[in-house]
């Protein structure tokens, strides 16, 4: 009850009169500070829990280190299957990405600039793809990739991955690339320019806020993609690093500290890369990035 | 009063074109306007742009979407364990079977609780956290990083994590032995079995699947505020509303359709739950701890025994119930939203 009697007189003084204390309330920030311990506890404990030993792990589970070792980080970062894995994802990410934006520019480009009979058609299409959901297609298409000797290859989970990604790459990109006023194109068309030519030197550039969150979008949704591997992958050496981790906890179940270990190890580069993108991928997702 | 309702309203058109956009959720809006400066060109050089440029995305996809519906389709009705071709035409055995199986059933069962419990816990609780963070305040932009950590996480990773944490001589048992003896409650160690105990392991689930998604429901009801003009509440505001008032009589109404966004894409995501389950609860036991899923169940009795054929069938059935779904929600909830393009589009 103080909570929202304090939240009450807090909410009138900023809204009436524009205080220039742009500090909330305390009530506020403890919230908040309740809600990010909650979130981030888990993380932390495994990143932690990396760095302990397995006999204080059984005595005290629920405490820190002490003294904080770094063997397991040492002996995975050893380990060449662990890099093996870490760069089937990041090969299988990077690819997916590149596929996903060149197919999901050109075929936006054509939706916003190009009047013909099929485009209603086209749209909708795509539109309607984002109505299948992966797991429809995975039992057939681990049939489709075994027939055409792909399963078990990067390409088995490629492919896929980029025919999935494409229906929403096209709904986010082709009201980017419509929004390229009209008078830049005519000015290129006056100076002898052609449509592909000018899609290369203008659109690519023009549209890159738009590519950058797609992108992104989808780098996180391979890097982190489960489902896929798992049917098409059988051996350890193309395993991506989520089947990794399990595999390894499996492996290793009596090592705890290890998994701990191996389980950080295979957050931190998507992490990494939330961090640094932060703003572009809450955008993105929250449809706020408009260029 | 009727000068802030027309505001009102305004403020309610431009919500919804934002929220619509929200996860590429604008299946039912018309594409937008195509752009077509005269370019002195032939028609068939036209046409060969149009194939060039939008051909392979239209391939891959068809390829890789379209054509394996049919695959399954096909499939489905043989007994099939994937080598050598497939001969043993059975009918609609597999359907039969998968609609008389009790253990089908109860995923779908468990499907149907685990989006019930997530559209009730997340809902209110991200509605609630969101009205109190959307204000001006230091630090607002960190918090928000931090609170969407867990959504960036794989949740394959996550599920290791959490299986590890929940043992019986794991993390949180080990927490809540220590606040125990704190409090005086008990002196020896907790050992609740979170993952086993089949009256718990659903409670589990829902922790973690809240754990993992309520940052992602804060940001997205975040964004739809920011969206309400601040006229609004301070208009309220000069008119005596007191804080509760503002929230509950002007944001949550202009809230609704970014409630209603959020809402679908919850429900899709406990259609196709899968990941967390089969990490944490592997093969064998979801059917007894109770947090089997039918993706679950189409993996598990499809895949990963080699039945190919059956696995086709189940994934039919997944998704014409996941469309259904989706359909019964798009018609009734999502329509107030997107009113004449549905009904031009489905019907």
């Amino acid at each position: 009850m103080s909570a929202s009697a304090v939240a009450a007189r807090d909410g009138r003084v900023i809204h009436v009169r524009h205080a220039k204390n742009h500090w909330g309330s305390p009530v506020i920030y403890f919230i908040a500070l309740c809600l990010i311990a909650v979130c981030l506890a888990p993380v932390l404990y495994i990143v932690a829990g990396g760095f302990n030993t397995n006999s204080r792990l059984t005595i005290d589970p629920s405490g820190l280190p002490s003294p904080w070792q770094v063997n397991q980080y040492l002996s995975l970062l050893k380990m060449p299957l662990f890099w093996r894995m870490a760069g089937n994802s990041a090969f299988i990410a990077l690819i997916t990405v590149a596929a996903v934006v060149v197919l999901g520019v050109s075929a936006s480009f054509v939706l916003s600039r190009y009047h013909f009979k099929g485009r209603n058609a086209m749209y909708m299409l795509f539109a309607a793809g984002l109505m299948f959901p992966l797991s429809v297609a995975i039992q057939p298409l681990y049939i489709m990739m075994t027939r055409i000797h792909l399963a078990g290859t990067p390409w088995s989970v490629i492919l896929p991955q980029v025919a999935f990604g494409l229906p929403q790459t096209v709904i986010i990109l082709t009201p980017f690339l419509a929004a390229i006023p009209l008078e830049i194109e005519e000015a290129a068309t006056v100076d002898g320019c052609s449509r592909l030519s000018f899609f290369v030197r203008m659109v690519i550039p023009l549209s890159a806020p738009g590519v950058i969150t797609v992108a992104i979008l989808n780098f996180i949704g391979s890097w982190n993609s489960y489902l896929l591997p798992l049917y098409m992958f059988s051996d350890q050496s193309q395993y991506t690093l989520p089947l990794g981790v399990q595999w390894f906890s499996t492996a290793h179940s009596q090592d705890t500290a290890q998994v701990l270990a191996f389980t950080s190890m295979s957050m931190i580069p998507a992490l990494v890369f939330f961090l640094a993108f932060e703003r572009r991928i809450v955008g993105g997702l929250t449809g706020a990035v408009k260029g | 009063m009727s000068g802030s309702a027309s505001a009102a309203k305004a403020a309610r058109e431009i919500s919804l074109d934002e929220s619509i956009q929200v996860g590429g959720g604008d299946t039912t809006s018309p594409p937008p306007t195509a752009i077509h400066p005269r370019h002195r060109r032939t028609r068939w050089q036209t046409r060969l742009e149009i194939s060039i440029l939008s051909g392979p995305a239209i391939i891959v996809f068809l390829a890789f979407v379209m054509v394996p519906v049919l695959v399954a389709l096909y499939y489905g009705f043989f007994s099939w364990k994937g080598y050598g071709p497939a001969t043993n035409f059975v009918g609609l055995a597999n359907y039969v079977w998968t609609l008389t199986n009790k253990a089908f059933w109860s995923a779908l069962l468990h499907n149907g609780m685990i989006l019930v419990l997530s559209l009730l816990l997340q809902g209110p609780l991200a509605i609630l956290i969101a009205l109190l963070l959307n204000q001006k305040m230091r630090g607002r932009a960190i918090i928000r990083m931090l609170i969407f950590v867990p959504y960036v996480i794989a949740e394959a990773v996550v599920g290791i994590g959490f299986r590890l944490m929940l043992q019986d001589v794991g993390a949180v048992n080990g927490l809540l032995a220590k606040i125990g003896h704190f409090l005086g409650l008990t002196d020896g160690k907790v050992l609740i079995s979170w993952i086993s105990n089949p009256k718990l392991a659903l409670w589990t689930l829902m922790f973690i699947l809240t754990w993992k998604y309520i940052g992602f429901a804060i940001i997205l009801m975040l964004a739809g505020l920011q969206n309400v003009p601040e006229e609004l509440s301070e208009a309220a505001a000069v008119d005596g509303a007191t804080y509760w008032q503002i929230q509950r009589h002007i944001m949550l109404p202009l809230l609704a359709p970014t409630i209603r966004i959020w809402a679908f894409l919850s429900i899709i995501g406990s259609m196709q739950l899968f990941d967390l389950v089969y990490v944490i609860w592997g093969q064998y036991i979801a059917t007894i701890a109770g947090t089997s899923t039918q993706v679950w169940f189409m993996a598990t009795e499809g895949q990963l025994k080699g039945q190919l054929g059956r696995g086709s069938a189940i994934s039919i059935v997944v998704f014409a119930i996941s469309l259904v779904v989706a359909f019964l929600y798009q018609r009734f909830v999502l329509r107030r939203d997107t009113e004449g393009a549905l009904t031009e589009r489905e019907g």
